[in-house]
């Protein structure tokens, strides 16, 4: 499952997509929405939005370069778009595989490989009535 | 050649609308259509360097010739995560 999703999630969907009878380790990431930004400032929720068309190709390489990478079995990876309330899951992984180092690994990689190369933009959204474009280093 | 030039996040938010239509003479590349709009577009020419372009849905670099009819997407950094 390599998806992007207007609607909150939940990571039952991503944990059932990637189950694996030879697999023996499942390792999850969920980034959600904090109630602060990097510097403090006290934030209502997140705006994202994507190019959804090049987003889903990415998603699909990134999968595709970490089944190339480690040892795993399968992984899923569902990002959201629109409009998050604090504590709402903003991205999630799934991975199984044979063995816990690879799948740690793989998840890890994937994360990293989808701030860096997925096109999803994000805006925060502050108490103060602010709002911010807030960019991946 | 005359190209759509669809615009994301902080970008839409500089040129003031989600895509443009710009006329180019023939032989025009991506790194020529983005600097043109550079001209026009109060700080655009500031992203020039972290800005990726896109082609239906695959990146293009700055050196890509366009052709008429095609859509060319301007993609500021991401904050995907």
């Amino acid at each position: 499952v390599f998806d992007l999703v207007d609607r909150p999630f939940d990571m039952a969907t991503l944990v059932a997509a990637v189950g694996d009878l030879g697999s023996g380790a499942l390792v999850t990431f969920v980034g959600y929405v904090r109630e602060r930004s990097d510097d403090g400032r006290p934030v209502t929720g997140l705006h994202y939005e994507a190019h959804r068309e090049l987003a889903l190709v990415e998603l699909r390489a990134v999968g595709d370069d970490a089944r190339a990478r480690f040892a795993i079995s399968r992984i899923a990876i569902v990002h959201r778009i629109g409009e998050l309330a604090l504590g709402e899951i903003a991205v999630g992984i799934a991975v199984t595989a044979p063995h816990r180092a690879a799948a740690f690994d793989a998840c890890e990689f994937a994360i990293n490989e989808l701030k860096a190369r997925v096109p999803i933009w994000k805006q925060e959204r502050y108490v103060d009535g602010g709002v911010r474009w807030r960019e991946n280093a | 050649v005359t190209v759509r030039v669809v615009c994301y996040a902080r970008i839409r938010e500089l040129v003031g609308a989600d895509a443009i239509e710009r006329t180019l003479p023939v032989g025009a590349t991506v790194g020529d259509c983005f600097d043109d709009l550079t001209r026009e577009v109060a700080g655009l020419a500031e992203l020039g360097a972290s800005t990726r372009f896109v082609r239906g849905t695959a990146f293009v670099d700055r050196a890509t010739e366009l052709h008429d009819g095609d859509e060319l997407g301007l993609l500021p950094p991401f904050g995907g995560g």
